[in-house]
């Protein structure tokens, strides 16, 4: 299958810092590719530079395109939509609002794909005009990917979208990452603390430690793999 | 292991102490060849020029009260004019009413202005950030027109002229360079001061509280005290520098302490380097020659060239000159040493 | 009675004023964290700008619009060529950077069109109604304040790039990920509180007459009014407005002479401030440790 996001040697830097030493990744058209790894591992790193919100070398390529030398405006508009660490909601606005921004580049009208949005999420419909700060935990990320859709998007960037969430929650929500992924043909790179659920949606999978990519294959060979199984399934 | 290990620690001591020892010495060197600079210069150039110099003496004293309160302690002041007149008029009214020897005002000038500004330190706590700017604001916005109404005592709009002090017949000098030695001891008596202050616990507890105000509570720091003491401080030096001009100029009049006087010590704190205390110095400079240099430049808009050097200083040296050029100048210095030694 | 509902008219007319200007100061605060004290030197100068078009011959409201569209073009330059550069900068810098752009302003404006005051035309005809309770050229003031605050409301509220600005003012980071065009929005943000400056400008001069430090004592009015209804508020800049105009106009008719009433109004609102640190609507800053 084609790769819709491919990096190649990426590095990234805070400052003077290398904190990405030479990262290669792929995203396959319509397929969903998940990042492990513990704290510091520089999975939220990767995000960031391929979204050009941190300095970086190496290529970054996107549907045929170098993100390297694009701001992050540019790179939302040619069809990446990141869900950063936290869900960044503009709390200040309603939930609405918070969907029509998130379809600011996107043609075409935003009162149909707002529909579509209500439709994979009904908590937001009853929610629509009530400020954003004040959902909770689990509306928040539903709203925050609601949010990066209304992009159309070719893929999808997903920072920890089960942190701090409880199960069932997890669990509902990437029901519908799944089935949007089936049904919009929308390509996913994931970031996940939570290895098990994480690894049994991709398709593949890549391990980062301080910065190297130290495992990848496919996510049924990741998940079998005894050592990894013990660091980082629990069992 | 543990030879290899002590090896290894006296290794990273020597190394230590012989950078931190080359610096100090630098240090040393260069502080003495600024003072030397400073004591024979007066005798090299005109009367007028060594009173502009005592100025900026002045202004960088006044300064350095407004870098321990912003800079240092991170509370905005946008009415230190206001002290630095509380300063001069205690100063004028103690030379004027009751007849006190100019050096002996300098006592009642710091104590009356340390009150004030710890006064003022304890409603600013509720303060911060554009709120407190207003409410020091509030302060060099009524200052003149306070001094113009009690005027009784402070002679109204028209002010007070001051009996200029004589000097000392003994050191055989004029009065504009005995003024100069008199201000620049007390500059130096300031920086000393400061330096103690803040590079001590005290310090190190207003830096805390600027910097990160939750943890530095929550690491047993009262707050509360330590920021009117900040302000109390400050308002302690910049008082003195107001008593000092009151006693050099020889004349106070509310007109001289308006708005701009607090906008321009701000302008000197942010082009010398606002946490810093050798920037007052060249914020001293700043608002003493600038304002010249730009009517030189043009007399038809001369605040319009202030104000396009002011951004000039912004855009180059946005930390100011010594909060530039400083955090720049010590690892030079290691690279040029350990690069010399290298060589040889 | 009569005379006191005179005063908190005229109090509210010069309120407006002061609401115009303050919005302006909300506006620039909101977007980037700063107080932009050169805001009443710009009014000024494009106060001069709308003098020079009516003396030119231009019809009073065609120069309006046009001192308008060329202050809020001015506005979006000023952003881009003097903030940007220190936008990364610690915040004192960027206060400093606006005190020079302060001085800039006055000095040129003062070295273009001299210190003499100068007569400004006023569009609202000089007549009195209600039995002299206020003035037709109050009332216009306020009309035209109300106007350019439902327009403005209606720009943020129902516009795609109103949102757009709102959502990169609060969060700018979000916002570029949505393909915000961020330091654009702040540009725009600059240009909107020129614009509405100039209006501010051009409503008051008929009262207090041209000349370049006639907006010296309105900006302190104006920043007062933005702290006292909390600076992150739009609506507390119009509010803070009102209630400082009326304020000073009853201080200044009741309690004290001109000298000193500007040392109480603004101790006044200092011990409301005691009580509400954050002003009357602004919200507390959240401190995330």
């Amino acid at each position: 299958m084609a790769a819709i996001l491919e990096l190649r040697a990426v590095k990234a830097f805070y400052g003077q810092s290398e904190v990405l030493h030479g990262i290669d990744l792929v995203v396959e058209e319509a397929g969903m590719t998940v990042l492990l790894g513990a704290n510091g591992a520089g999975k939220t790193t990767t995000l960031r530079a391929i979204c050009g919100m941190v300095r970086s070398e190496g290529e970054i390529v996107f549907s045929g395109r170098r993100l390297e030398r694009c701001t992050t405006e540019q790179i939302a508009g040619f069809g990446v939509a990141h869900v950063p660490e936290g869900r960044g909601t503009f709390t200040g606005l309603t939930v609405e609002e918070n969907l029509r921004i998130g379809g600011y580049t996107a043609a075409g009208r935003p009162d149909d794909k707002m529909q579509l949005m209500y439709g994979y999420f009904p908590i937001l419909a009853q929610r629509r005009r009530q400020q954003a700060g004040a959902l909770s935990g689990g509306e928040q990320q539903m709203l925050a990917i609601a949010r990066a859709l209304m992009m159309s998007p070719r893929l999808l960037v997903l920072d920890e979208p089960s942190f701090g969430l409880a199960p069932r929650v997890v669990e509902a929500i990437f029901g519908i990452v799944e089935r949007i992924r089936r049904e919009q043909r929308v390509s996913v790179l994931l970031v996940e603390q939570n290895a098990t659920l994480a690894l049994e949606m991709a398709d593949r999978a890549y391990l980062l430690e301080t910065g190297y990519v130290v495992t990848s294959g496919s996510a049924k060979a990741l998940a079998d793999d005894p050592q990894i199984r013990r660091s980082y399934l629990g069992y | 292991m543990a030879e290899s290990a002590s090896v290894d620690s006296a290794a990273k001591l020597a190394i230590r102490r012989e950078a931190g020892m080359g610096i100090t010495v630098w240090r040393w060197v260069g502080t003495a060849a600024l003072i030397a600079v400073a004591v024979v210069l007066p005798f090299a150039i005109s009367n007028y020029h060594v009173f502009e110099l005592t100025q900026v003496m002045i202004y960088a004293i006044a300064v350095l009260g407004l870098n321990i309160l912003t800079g240092y302690n991170g509370q905005i002041s946008l009415g230190h004019g206001g002290f630095f007149a509380a300063g001069a008029y205690t100063a004028a009214i103690l030379m004027h009413r009751y007849g006190v020897p100019y050096w002996a005002t300098l006592a009642p000038a710091a104590l009356v202005c340390f009150a004030l500004g710890m006064l003022f330190g304890v409603p600013a706590l509720r303060f911060e950030g554009p709120y407190l700017a207003l409410v020091t604001l509030a302060m060099a916005v009524a200052m003149p027109q306070l001094l113009k109404y009690f005027d009784d005592w402070t002679g109204g709009k028209q002010g007070l002229v001051l009996v200029k002090p004589m000097p000392p017949p003994e050191l055989g000098l004029d009065r504009d360079r005995w003024l100069y030695f008199f201000v620049l001891v007390i500059l130096l008596v300031a920086i000393r001061l400061a330096a103690n202050v803040l590079n001590g616990r005290t310090g190190r507890a207003f830096v805390a509280i600027r910097d990160h105000p939750i943890a530095a509570a929550a690491m047993g720091i009262n707050t509360a005290r330590y920021k009117t003491l900040a302000f109390g401080a400050s308002t302690l030096f910049t008082g003195v520098a107001g008593a000092l001009a009151a006693i050099v100029i020889g004349f106070v009049a509310p007109e001289s302490f308006t708005l701009f006087l607090s906008l321009s010590f701000l302008i000197g704190s942010a082009v010398g380097g606002i946490a810093t205390i050798s920037g007052a110095i060249i914020g001293g400079f700043f608002i003493e020659f600038v304002p010249n240099v730009a009517n030189d430049v043009s007399d038809a808009a001369p605040w319009a060239i202030y104000g396009l050097t002011l951004l000039l200083f912004m855009y180059v040296m946005p930390r100011g000159v010594v909060g530039t050029i400083g955090p720049w100048l010590a690892p030079a210095m290691q690279q040029f040493r350990s690069a010399r030694r290298a060589a040889k | 009675m009569h005379q006191l509902l005179q005063q908190i008219f005229s109090g509210l007319a010069a309120g407006a004023v002061y609401a115009s200007l303050a919005l302006a100061l909300v506006m620039i605060y909101r977007a980037t964290d700063l107080v932009n004290f050169a805001q009443g030197e710009m009014a000024m100068f494009s106060t001069y700008i709308a003098w020079t078009l009516v003396n030119a011959e231009v019809p009073f409201w065609a120069a309006f619009v046009i001192t308008l569209a060329v202050s809020f073009v001015g506005g979006m330059l000023i952003e881009r060529i003097v903030i940007r550069p220190v936008e990364n900068a610690p915040i004192l810098t960027m206060v400093v950077v606006t005190i020079g752009l302060l001085l800039i302003f006055n000095a040129t404006a003062g070295w273009i069109y001299s210190y003499t005051l100068q007569e400004f035309p006023s569009p609202f005809p000089d007549r009195t109604l209600f039995g002299a309770l206020m003035t037709t050229r109050d009332v216009g003031v306020i009309a035209v304040t109300l106007v350019m605050l439902v327009a403005l409301f209606c720009f943020f509220r129902f516009t795609a790039t109103g949102l757009a600005m709102r959502a990169a003012a609060q969060n700018p980071e979000s916002a570029r990920l949505c393909g915000v065009r961020v330091g654009r929005m702040l540009a725009l943000g600059w240009g909107f509180a020129a614009a509405i400056g100039a209006v501010a400008g051009i409503m008051v001069a008929p009262v207090l007459f041209l000349d370049p430090n006639m907006m010296g004592g309105v900006l302190l009015y104006a920043f007062t009014a933005a702290l006292l209804g909390g600076i992150t508020s739009p609506v507390g800049a119009v509010v803070g407005g009102l209630i400082v105009g009326v304020t000073e106009n009853l201080v200044g008719t009741y309690l004290i002479a001109s000298q000193l009433k500007l040392t109480v109004a603004l101790i006044l609102i200092i011990i409301v401030l005691v009580f509400r640190p954050n002003g009357l609507f602004g919200t507390a800053v959240v401190r995330r440790v």
